[in-house]
């Protein structure tokens, strides 16, 4: 506790860390190697380092080329341009053929900040998603972000990891056990469950305590995994607590919240709350002052919390 | 190349052309005019060129081809077919419910298919991937793309070029097949590409243009592409087609981009291609 790193640091650092191991790791990036941090990679690996210039379809492309010849690319630039842009490019050439291609976007969400809107990727868990065969993830510290790093490499197949430019607090000791797929129980409840990911799990727990202090017992799951969703853990919080907020850095239009609504509609229904950004796009600022502004706050989720349960 | 090697290759491109018809005639769909346009190109390349091998298909250090104008499958399978990487009985389930022949390439359900592609200007993306792929792990691989003149027009193609020229991929063939038609007409009325080999010259590329029907002019364009081995500079040949070209209905007709012929046609067509295969055989 008390250190804040910005996950695409760990993500820089997870790909320094294994290329030491894995021979067959390759990083593309497209002219965004300073910001995406692969340039903390390239430094050590320049042979392994290939800069694709300003073109994220090509990029792609050339990642799925790579794959199909036993290597294991990270495709890495801004969640914008990587999930937005060249979208049909990993549906078709990554997603359709199934290729071991690993797309690490950074400068996802609103939290990038002073750049504004046209850089600020609230869409790409929905796009991402949809995709058949497709991993997605997104990480809450720096922590998980370097293991979930290790984990897609370990894993054969296509996965899409979203990594934030701003500073998040490491609350997750070394060595936690990340397994893709699978949601953290960090904190139990028994009013009502709150499941976020990203920045908005510091969030959720400072959430946590407000809500003790209120007389609300609640649930804290991080779920790092979008896609494939563990909808047992989802189901489970459904039948104990009954009133579900979902929070995330996102639109609430297709990410993590639309996905545990499907999940408990189809099998628990209980009320859902989504905290999210709300069908809007964002504008420039400090980040920490967007994420308020946009409601991802842990009042945001405190509100939420005492709707659900009438309070 | 010696005549008998010439009119071996002009025979098997008879039977390429012959599972063109086969196969969309059976699929009552597909795309004839363009894989007509390349199939002396998918007949050297799968009978000379590449260096494969159909009883293993996903050998590591075999040489690869990306359709990039992957609408051409049936071209593609053709010629996949007639190497003997399936059965030629298979070509008339193109793109029946539950084939393995998909309408546009599946490198997960066709042997020898090397990348699923049918999205234009991205299989030249995956081509340069693979190129560079080879170059890192210091393999001999050689890495052959083809494209559709239409598909020039997507602006993906000059990306995947540059970074060709760039990573200095002198494995990499790309091979364009002019044959001057696209779905809504001329190329040069519905988007000018004009002048390809202009364009390919300054992007980095060595340029190579040829007679797409002529097997002498493609085997020297191919010794071409080898004698640019350590050039650094990627090869591009364009070779200068007749879209439906050896099915006389169907030549230099856009309205034969991607509608399959009828019993009639069919029967038409095969009528056609036997009668150049007895020609051909008749020569000296």
């Amino acid at each position: 506790m008390g250190k804040n790193i910005a996950t695409r640091e760990s993500y820089g650092n997870a790909l320094k860390e294994l290329g030491a191991e894995k021979a067959n790791l390759v990083v593309l990036d497209a002219d965004l190697a300073g910001a995406t941090k692969t340039g903390v990679f390239q430094k050590a690996y320049p042979e392994r380092h290939f800069d694709c210039g300003i073109q994220e379809c090509n990029m792609i492309g050339v990642a799925a080329g790579l794959a199909t010849m036993g290597l294991v690319p990270f495709a890495s630039t801004f969640a914008m341009f990587a999930a937005g842009r060249a979208f049909e490019q990993v549906r078709n050439t990554i997603g359709y053929p199934h290729l071991n291609v690993k797309i690490g976007a950074t400068h996802g969400g609103i939290s990038v900040g002073e750049d504004g809107a046209s850089h600020q990727c609230c869409e790409d868990f929905a796009l991402m998603r949809t995709i058949p065969g497709m991993t997605v993830m997104c990480p809450a510290d720096d922590v998980e972000a370097r293991a979930m790093v290790r984990a897609a490499y370990e894993m054969e197949g296509p996965v899409y990891m979203r990594f934030g430019r701003s500073a998040a607090p490491v609350f997750h000791e070394e060595g936690y056990g990340f397994q893709i797929g699978k949601g953290e129980v960090l904190k139990d409840g028994k009013d009502a469950a709150i499941i976020a990911n990203g920045l908005l799990v510091a969030e959720a727990l400072e959430a946590a305590k407000a809500l003790e202090e209120a007389g609300i017992s609640a649930r804290v799951i991080n779920m790092a995994t979008i896609k494939p969703l563990d909808t047992d853990l989802v189901l489970k919080a459904a039948r104990e607590c009954g009133k579900i907020v979902t929070a995330e850095e996102h639109s609430v239009i297709g990410g993590l919240g639309e996905a545990v609504c499907g999940a408990v509609a189809e099998s628990c229904p209980v009320p859902v709350k989504r905290v999210g950004v709300q069908d809007v796009f964002g504008h420039s600022g400090p980040a920490a002052a967007l994420m308020k502004q946009f409601g991802l706050s842990a009042e945001k989720i405190v509100e939420a919390a005492k709707a659900l349960c009438g309070k | 190349m010696t005549p008998a090697e010439n009119k071996e290759l002009r025979l098997a491109a008879v039977k390429v052309r012959e599972g063109i018809l086969t196969s969309t005639h059976g699929a009552k769909a597909g795309h004839p005019g363009g894989s007509l346009s390349a199939a002396d190109l998918f007949t050297y390349l799968y009978c000379k060129e590449l260096r494969i091998d159909p009883k293993n298909p996903r050998d590591p250090k075999r040489d690869r081809f990306v359709l990039s104008k992957g609408h051409t499958a049936p071209g593609l399978y053709s010629a996949l077919a007639l190497r003997g990487f399936f059965p030629e009985a298979d070509l008339p389930t193109l793109r029946h419910i539950d084939s393995y022949l998909q309408g546009h390439p599946n490198m997960n359900t066709v042997p020898g298919v090397d990348m699923s592609t049918g999205s234009l200007g991205q299989g030249i993306s995956a081509a340069a991937g693979m190129a560079k792929g080879a170059k890192f792990l210091k393999e001999d691989v050689n890495v052959y793309c083809l494209l559709g003149d239409g598909e020039l027009a997507e602006g993906q193609v000059w990306e995947a070029t540059l970074f060709a020229a760039h990573y200095k991929l002198d494995n990499l063939c790309l091979i364009a097949d002019l044959n001057g038609l696209q779905i809504d007409g001329r190329t040069a009325d519905v988007m000018n590409t004009a002048p390809v080999d202009a364009k390919f010259a300054a992007f980095g590329c060595d340029v190579v243009q040829i007679d797409g029907h002529d097997f002498n002019a493609i085997a020297a364009a191919f010794e071409k592409f080898h004698a640019n081995k350590g050039s650094g500079k990627p090869t591009a040949i364009l070779m200068k087609t007749t879209k439906g070209k050896g099915v006389s209905f169907m030549e230099d007709k856009a309205s034969w981009h991607g509608v399959a012929p009828n019993d009639e046609q069919y029967a038409q067509g095969m009528a056609e291609l036997a009668a150049a295969r007895a020609a051909i055989e008749k020569e000296a």
